[in-house]
């Protein structure tokens, strides 16, 4: 069932909200083994949410996510639940309070069904660096779901859930959306608020939304979306409807760029069949196709892994052992204890991660890496910019490769490729869509990446639901 | 010891003057119990961030003003990294690149000037107890509290050139901090840190010596004994040819003498970095103005104006300037008067009888009953002649006492002066008829005999006539009679 229509039955009474959780939990119980996309279920506590819900349906009537299940990643705080950032060093860690966005969640009714899987603090693109084990992809459970986000958007595409949270720092929405065939957003940095958002790279990071289709999508940003006073960082800019007057697109003369540097070597040629096969179609419909050129996206790659490590290594150094979450004191000292702690709380990524951090930002080194790594940024920002004055928006492939096997790739630097097509967004802060583009001949999802200036998340969710529009009629076209 | 000069750089934390702490709404009240004050942002729980307190950036931009510092008008913060069980999220906010104010002077009262390196704000950590009384604990304990309170960060220029200087330095820096509302500079509470750097040099060399850093220094008197014992030892490893190494030193305030901390050579890399938390914080003119437009009245400031305007000594002024509470008080005494004899008399009251009783009894302006209405309304009585100096006296000690006007507790007291001239009359004629001797003696010429007259009446009286009037009507007495 969609958003719209779990609301829709339970205002209308043809359903009751507990028997929605329940049947969620149904689900998660007998499939969710296979995929692991759920670090902690919510049972009793979801059960109970649906059953307020129905008791007091009166009071209720005009919230816009009435008694729907969402499932959310585990890297962001709900109250007196563990959160864990898929770490052993918070396996235990239970929440003092709701991030902003659990708190704007449950104000309009939501259910949180549970907290789920991911890269260690999304640290990966695969879902492979949980302490808890990885995620699989619910179309091909031989392989991985994308990541850091993989949980997240497993049970959505697995149907446990019809909407989830995620986060996405350098494209752990978007490429996990892709891989696993649903919809998701990366907003335009600080239009969603941090506040209780487990750190990774601050000026990167962004919560945004996974669905199964563009109007559900959304309807959760609408809810999540909008100024926080606890987080300086957040946009003070009013938020609309996103999900009212969505269908009103009119695609004529609208101007898409095609940026060379991403179909470039290195793309399956199947996506970009099928990424070039839609912008086809958008042209017959009325739209200008044009090619562009992003001439710095080369250096995306490295800006972010100078960037978002030097971030992660300060942001990860309250993780040791004192005030809470996992503690070795069997050091000689405080600094052996130090140690300790952090050489068996952190994985192999998150050590390299604080490592490659820490390196960057040392007296010495900050000038040619970290100081370097902003002005190329910079440069990368201006690219879009420009880009922007010329074309309404941009339409890449969300990932060049469908999902990869479990266990196949090994080597950092490959995986850290596999983030190339998503880096560039998150570093110049403007907002990107994963649009699941069919699959291939193997019937693995298909990604393409809707990318739009800053804050033009309204304009993202009228094209994504207009191309939703078309490529279904394509597809009844051709059974 | 006289061929050398001492180079004395000061760094002072000062705790800024708001209610909640620099980045959450947690109070910074000093007496609570351990670990009252804290939340999720000032305990370092994941996914927190930092909201700036307004209050704290505009003490800042303030503290930067009054020490004639440049303002950066785009200002960040940065974190400075480091590990330690104090500081919950192991970095601490500080500022690096772009602090508040930077190249700046505090003109002493001597007229010379200290240059005035930065102004920055930063947060503070919380306190590690390893004692419970004075049991050694085999563990710690942390008291966050204080973790992520506001400070500022005065850093001085090498300009001040003995130990008794930094402690002049020092005493003038905090009144101008206590006196523009940013601290309290109570250096007891900890509102106010002060570590050093000094180096010594030949006179008239130009080079700077190798500096050493002191810390541990909890009041202006060990600042003077550290700086000059630590000058001293300087001193004699260079005259015996020996090389001063640049480390930080404690001082030991029993052994009086410093000693060495940790080599410089293993300073830590703090890998400061902006923090991308938070973003700049730009100041356009109008706002600067408006922050600026409500620095109070400064030390200097206020004993010109004692002088000048209040026609006090400068030996009041001083003693005013070195003691808000007192001069406040002060202030609220003379509010709307514009008599000088009236400044006179409430500055002398102050001085010479409250100062006093208040040291006795160890007590502070805000414990004491007596408001400064009533002190206004007894420098009134005084003034105009409705009390003597001796009921004055009498009277102080009960106002005091019970936070009353004078004037009520002169009524329930029976002493009030006598308004009725023929009573005053009745009793002078009955002291002439008592003291014939004293009659005659006046009758002779002796005028001055008047004064036991007026003694004695003044006696009887239990001080409650108007000298002045029985004075007079003596005179008359005296005069008409044969």
């Amino acid at each position: 069932m969609s958003i719209k229509e779990i609301v829709e039955g339970i205002k209308n009474k043809k359903i009751k909200a507990k028997e929605v959780v329940e049947e969620c939990l149904k689900e998660i119980r007998e499939r969710d083994k296979g995929v692991n996309s759920f670090i902690t279920v919510f049972e009793e506590d979801a059960i109970k949410e649906g059953e307020l819900i129905d008791r007091n349906l009166e009071d209720l009537k005009d919230k816009k996510l009435l008694g729907v299940p969402i499932s959310i990643k585990d890297n962001i705080l709900v109250k007196g639940k563990r959160t864990t950032a898929g770490s052993k060093i918070l396996e235990n860690y239970i929440a003092t309070y709701d991030a902003t966005v659990v708190k704007r969640l449950k104000e309009e009714g939501a259910i949180i069904i549970g907290k789920t899987n991911m890269d260690e603090f999304a640290f990966g693109s695969s879902t492979e660096t949980s302490y808890f084990g990885p995620t699989r992809n619910p179309v091909d459970i031989e392989r991985v779901p994308g990541g850091s986000s993989g949980g997240s958007a497993a049970s959505v595409s697995a149907g446990f859930v019809p909407c989830s949270l995620g986060s996405d720092t350098g494209g752990s929405i978007r490429q996990p959306a892709s891989f696993c065939g649903v919809f998701g957003l990366k907003p335009t940095y600080g239009r969603v608020s941090r506040y209780g958002l487990i750190a990774f790279a601050s000026s990167l990071d962004q919560i945004g939304p996974f669905a199964k289709n563009t109007f559900d999508l959304a309807l959760i940003m609408e809810v999540i979306a909008g100024y926080d006073e606890y987080d300086s960082t957040s946009l003070n800019e009013e938020v609309p409807e996103y999900s009212k007057d969505i269908e009103n697109f009119d695609i004529k003369g609208v101007k898409i760029g095609l940026p060379d540097e991403y179909f470039e070597l290195g793309v399956d040629s199947e996506i970009k069949d099928r990424i070039l096969g839609i912008c086809k179609k958008l042209e017959e419909e009325g739209s200008i196709i044009e090619r562009i050129k992003l001439p710095h996206t080369k250096y995306a790659v490295s800006v972010y892994y100078i960037v978002a490590p030097s971030e992660a290594s300060s942001n990860l150094a309250r993780y040791d052992g004192v005030k809470y979450g996992y503690s070795n004191r069997n050091g000689k000292d405080l600094i052996e204890d130090y140690f300790l702690t952090r050489r068996d709380g952190f994985g192999e990524e998150a050590k390299r991660r604080i490592i490659i951090g820490t390196f960057a930002l040392s007296s010495g080194y900050y000038d040619a890496y970290y100081l370097k790594a902003q002005k190329v940024r910079t440069l990368i920002k201006r690219d879009f910019e420009e880009a922007f004055k010329k074309v309404d928006f941009i339409i890449t492939p969300t990932s060049p490769q469908v999902p990869f096997k479990i266990g196949e790739i090994l080597d950092p630097i490959s995986m850290y490729m596999q983030d190339v097509f998503t880096i560039p967004a998150s570093l110049a802060g403007i907002p990107g869509l994963n649009f699941p583009a069919g699959r291939n001949k193997d019937g693995l999802p298909i990604g393409l990446q809707i990318l739009g200036k800053k804050l033009s998340e309204r304009e993202i969710f009228c094209f994504s639901f207009f191309l939703e529009k078309i490529l279904e009629k394509e597809v009844m076209d051709h059974g | 010891m006289m061929d050398w000069e001492v180079v004395i750089g000061l760094e002072v934390h000062v705790q800024l003057k708001t209610k909640s702490k620099m980045f959450c709404s947690c109070s910074t009240d000093f007496d609570s119990l351990p670990n009252e004050n804290i939340c999720p942002i000032c305990t370092g729980q994941p996914g927190v961030l930092p909201k700036i307190n307004r209050r704290a950036i505009e003490l800042a931009l303030i503290a930067s003003k009054i020490l004639n510092c440049k303002i950066n008008r785009i200002s960040r913060f940065a974190r400075k990294n480091y590990f330690y069980p104090d500081l919950p999220k192991n970095y601490q906010i500080s500022q690096y690149e772009e602090p508040i104010g930077y190249d700046g002077y505090l003109e002493l009262p001597s007229g010379k000037r200290i240059g005035i390196m930065r102004v920055h704000q930063e947060e503070d950590t919380g306190k590690l107890l390893h004692y419970i009384g004075s049991r050694k604990l085999d563990y710690s304990l942390i008291d966050f509290n204080r973790s992520g309170i506001p400070l500022l960060e005065i850093v001085s220029k090498p300009d001040i050139r003995s130990p008794e200087e930094a402690v002049e330095y020092l005493t003038f820096l905090r009144l101008n901090l206590i006196y523009a509302g940013i601290s309290d500079c109570d250096m007891e509470k900890g509102s106010l840190r002060c570590d050093a750097n000094l180096s010594v040099r030949r006179k008239g060399e130009k080079e700077l010596g190798v500096k050493v850093e002191v810390k541990n220094m909890n009041s202006f008197k060990s600042v003077k004994d550290a700086l000059s014992y630590e000058a001293r030892r300087q001193i004699k490893l260079l005259e015996k040819g020996e090389k001063i190494i640049q480390e930080t030193r404690l001082w030991d305030e029993r052994g009086g003498v410093t000693k060495s901390m940790r080599r410089k050579e293993y300073a830590h890399d703090y890998r400061y970095f902006p923090d991308p938390d938070l973003v700049e914080l730009e100041f356009d003119e109008e706002f600067l103005n408006e922050v600026f437009s409500k620095i109070p009245e400064l030390p200097l400031e206020r004993r010109r104006r004692y002088i000048d305007e209040l026609s006090l000594s400068e030996y009041e002024a001083d003693v005013f300037i070195s003691n808000k509470e007192a001069s406040d008080f002060f202030e609220e005494v003379i509010k709307g008067e514009n008599d000088k004899s009236f400044f006179k008399e409430a500055s002398s009251w102050i001085l010479n009888d409250l100062l006093g009783i208040l040291n006795e009894r160890k007590l502070s302006f805000n414990e004491l009953k007596l408001k400064p209405e009533h002190l206004k309304e007894l420098v009134k009585l005084k003034i105009s002649g409705k009390i003597t100096s001796k009921i004055g006296k009498e009277i102080f000690p009960v106002m005091l006492e019970k936070g009353e006007f004078p004037s009520k507790l002169l009524k329930e007291l029976d002493m009030e002066q006598i308004q009725d001239e023929d009573e005053i009359r009745r009793i002078c004629s009955c002291v002439l008829k008592e003291n014939q001797k004293v009659v005659e003696d006046y009758k002779k010429g002796k005028k001055q005999a008047i004064g036991r007259l007026v003694g004695e009446v003044m006696k009887k009286t239990r001080g409650r006539a108007n000298p002045r009037a029985v004075n007079e009507i003596l005179r008359n007495l005296l005069e008409s009679s044969p």
